[in-house]
């Protein structure tokens, strides 16, 4: 809010998305793709989920029609940013054997310039939460340092839907978004006024509005904005308690609705690929057919299964009661004292897209219940 | 001289390895060699007592191994390596001339600030010794630094014994107390038989509980039954460091497959005290 805002009719939400395109931004928005939507590369507006909305629960996700013109009016989906800042499979480093035993390198192409058009709030902390792991540690991941150092963020406040599996308001990570930004839209559907309030968040911001038509937002944009902003708190779907939550955690390593979740949950490890912070790769060095040319593939991996502790003859993580501890010890527990930071930020992901809904909420609320733990000890 | 490129660019790139050549190999057991490995270009890898490098076989894979002594003044490494698996299996088949990727150091190491003027024992079972080696000879290098040294070995059998070579030389010394012990004698073998954590018993009378410090590697269940031995002759939970392995995919805590509760035990360890370990170490498949 700190440089203030304008407003933008809806239809230049288009010169919007043209002039990033023009300053050499690869433009990656929401769009509907295979019964659900998605993050891709955006060619116009037209690209964009005009009119749909998402039907979110545990275990379940399906888009609908809307009776109004809507760009964004719905939840996050299975996508998060992460898949453009942590691109995977990513070739970090190619070699050649030569005759005289020489190895040539090919250093990696340039890192593309992203404008991510659609960044929720709780997206927004999971990138910050991303920030803290991959910039700030004891290495820097360059190949997400080079993405995130150019891109671009447009926001979007979370109004007009109900998010039914969202809880970043117990995160406090949302809805409202108020920094990290350049510009953060709030979408208004008034009827003969569908417009965008824009807030201005940086200077790169500013400067790009200036190739778009906009007006100065007045009281009453700014009122309907903060309102739609409002509703949205109130009719989250989900809810955590996040009070003492890291420290019942650890005293309930041995809880016995761990035995309980192992018995659901697939191990498909779905949650883990949807999380927008879960960050875990592993890599695999793979050859051409003479074997003179290797490279090493950089992919996401998932704590869900038994090959990610595998050492040399045993795995660490046989069982799936250990597997999801750890999911979840991680993203509530562990996370903060390795970060300084939940490694959740509410988005809900994890619990629509499990096949068979477990929902992170409910448990965390019975695994960090101190009842629980006092049957086990007793 | 000016600063060599390739450091420079690891620095940039954490997941960029340097080249390095075999140039001697030498064969410790059935499946166990000693690679020594020199930089093929100009950078120098430092390395303390205790941690460890991610070591590539040309298009297999890359894999954490322990300095099993520190880089020399040339930037020489050395490496004990057992074949398990198909990147270590590559790693022991190598020959001198062959090409080997490392990236590190990594990881913490020894505290040997913390064991200076103080009792020194360092445990270790089978392949444990590799870890082990480097602080031994950081410590035999100023041991006027340190008060008693003990040094106690555990192997499977006389033939899996790690460093048989200058292993008497350490023997004959009278500043180290070195035994050595195994779990299956062939006829030839004169020392003794059992496991490892049962050797403590015997040299406890000869250090001082609250003056010492403990090092240990080894596999998990020698690990915990010398931890109990120690406890019991009072060796407190803070001055016992244990050296423990996990699935490593990068060695700078971005790929999170070294995790052990809040431990990445590649740059909070892989060396840590058990004092700080015990809350995780203790739970089963956390
Ligand atoms: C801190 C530390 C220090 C260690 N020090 C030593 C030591 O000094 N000496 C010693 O002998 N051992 C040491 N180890 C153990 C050694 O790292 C393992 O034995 C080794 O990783 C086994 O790998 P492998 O491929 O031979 O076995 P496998 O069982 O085949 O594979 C084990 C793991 O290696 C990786 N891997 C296998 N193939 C590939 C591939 N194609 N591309 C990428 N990754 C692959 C995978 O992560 C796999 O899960 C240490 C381990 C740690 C954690
Ligand atoms: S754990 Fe679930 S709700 Fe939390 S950030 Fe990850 S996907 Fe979203
Ligand atoms: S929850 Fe699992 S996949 Fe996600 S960051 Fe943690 S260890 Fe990695
Ligand atoms: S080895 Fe990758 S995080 Fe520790």
């Amino acid at each position: 809010m700190a440089r203030g805002s304008v407003v933008i009719e809806s239809a230049h939400l288009r010169t919007l998305i043209l002039t990033l395109q023009r300053e050499g931004y690869q433009v990656i928005g929401p769009t509907v793709r295979d019964g659900s939507i998605v993050y891709a590369e955006l060619s116009s507006d037209g690209d964009l989920p005009v009119g749909w909305t998402d039907e979110q629960e545990a275990g379940h996700y399906r888009l609908r029609r809307r009776d109004d013109q809507a760009v964004f009016g719905y939840a996050v989906g299975p996508h998060s940013w992460k898949r453009f800042l942590l691109p995977s499979p990513f070739v970090l480093w190619r070699a050649r054997r030569t005759a005289d035993g020489v190895l040539e390198e090919t250093p990696p192409a340039d890192a593309p310039r992203y404008a991510f058009l659609g960044v929720r709030s709780c997206d927004l902390h999971a990138i910050r939460v991303l920030d803290r792991i991959v910039l700030a540690g004891t290495a820097v991941d360059p190949i997400y340092a080079h993405r995130r150092e150019q891109a671009f963020i447009v926001t979007v406040q979370c109004a007009n839907f109900a998010p039914r599996t969202c809880f970043c308001v117990s995160m406090g990570t949302g809805p409202r978004a108020t920094a990290g930004y350049d510009l953060a839209l709030t979408e208004l559907l008034e009827p003969g006024a569908h417009r965008f309030v824009v807030e201005i968040g940086s200077e790169r911001g500013a400067n790009l509005l200036a190739h778009v038509p906009h007006r100065p937002a007045r009281a009453a944009d700014l009122r309907a904005a903060e309102q739609a902003i409002a509703r949205t708190a109130t009719q989250m779907g989900r809810r955590l308690d996040t009070n003492g939550l890291k420290a019942a955690l650890y005293a309930n390593l041995e809880h016995p609705r761990w035995n309980d979740v192992a018995e659901r949950c697939l191990t498909c490890g779905n949650c883990t690929m949807v999380c927008p912070t879960c960050f875990c790769f592993s890599v695999e060095d793979r050859t051409d057919l003479s074997g003179n040319v290797t490279e090493r593939v950089r992919q996401f991996d998932v704590c869900f299964t038994t090959a990610f502790t595998y050492t040399a003859g045993t795995s660490h993580r046989h069982s799936a009661r250990a597997r999801y501890r750890q999911w979840v010890l991680h993203k509530l527990a562990t996370w903060v004292d390795q970060f300084g930071t939940f490694g959740c930020v509410g988005c809900g992901r994890c619990i629509t897209w499990c096949p068979v809904g477990i929902d992170i909420t409910e448990e965390a609320a019975v695994l960090s219940s101190r009842r629980g733990a006092g049957a086990e000890d007793t | 001289m000016t600063a060599p490129g390739p450091v420079l660019r690891s620095l940039v790139d954490p997941f960029h390895p340097h080249p390095y050549r075999v140039v001697a190999r030498r064969r410790e057991t059935s499946d166990t060699v000693t690679l020594r490995l020199c930089p093929a270009t100009d950078p120098y890898l430092p390395g303390s007592p205790g941690q460890f490098m991610m070591l590539t076989a040309f298009g297999i894979g890359e894999v954490p191994i322990s300095l099993s002594r520190v880089p020399d003044r040339s930037g020489m490494l050395e490496h004990t390596i057992r074949a398990v698996g198909s990147v270590t299996r590559h790693l022991v088949a190598l020959r001198p001339g062959d090409w080997v990727g490392v990236r590190g150091p990594f990881g913490t190491g020894w505290p040997l600030d913390l064991a200076r003027g103080r009792d020194v024992l360092l445990v270790a079972g089978g392949l444990g010794f590799a870890p082990l080696r480097s602080a031994l000879e950081a410590i035999l290098e100023r041991r006027q630094d340190y008060r008693r040294v003990t040094v106690l070995l555990g192997a499977r059998t006389p033939s899996d014994v790690l460093y048989r070579q200058i292993l008497p030389r350490w023997q004959r010394r009278n500043d180290v107390d070195l035994r050595v012990t195994v779990d299956r004698p062939d006829e030839r073998w004169r020392g003794q038989v059992g496991v490892v954590p049962q050797l403590v018993s015997q040299v406890a009378p000869s250090f001082e509980p609250t003056e010492t410090v403990a090092f240990i590697c080894g596999p998990d269940v020698m690990m915990r039954f010398t931890v109990r031995e120690l406890q019991r002759h009072g060796v407190s939970d803070d001055r016992i460091f244990l050296s423990l392995e996990r699935n490593m995919q990068c060695g700078v805590g971005l790929c999170g497959h070294c995790q052990l509760g809040p431990f990445f035990l590649c740059k909070d360890g892989p060396v840590l005290p058990y004092s700080r370990l015990m809350p995780f170490y203790e739970v089963r498949e956390l």
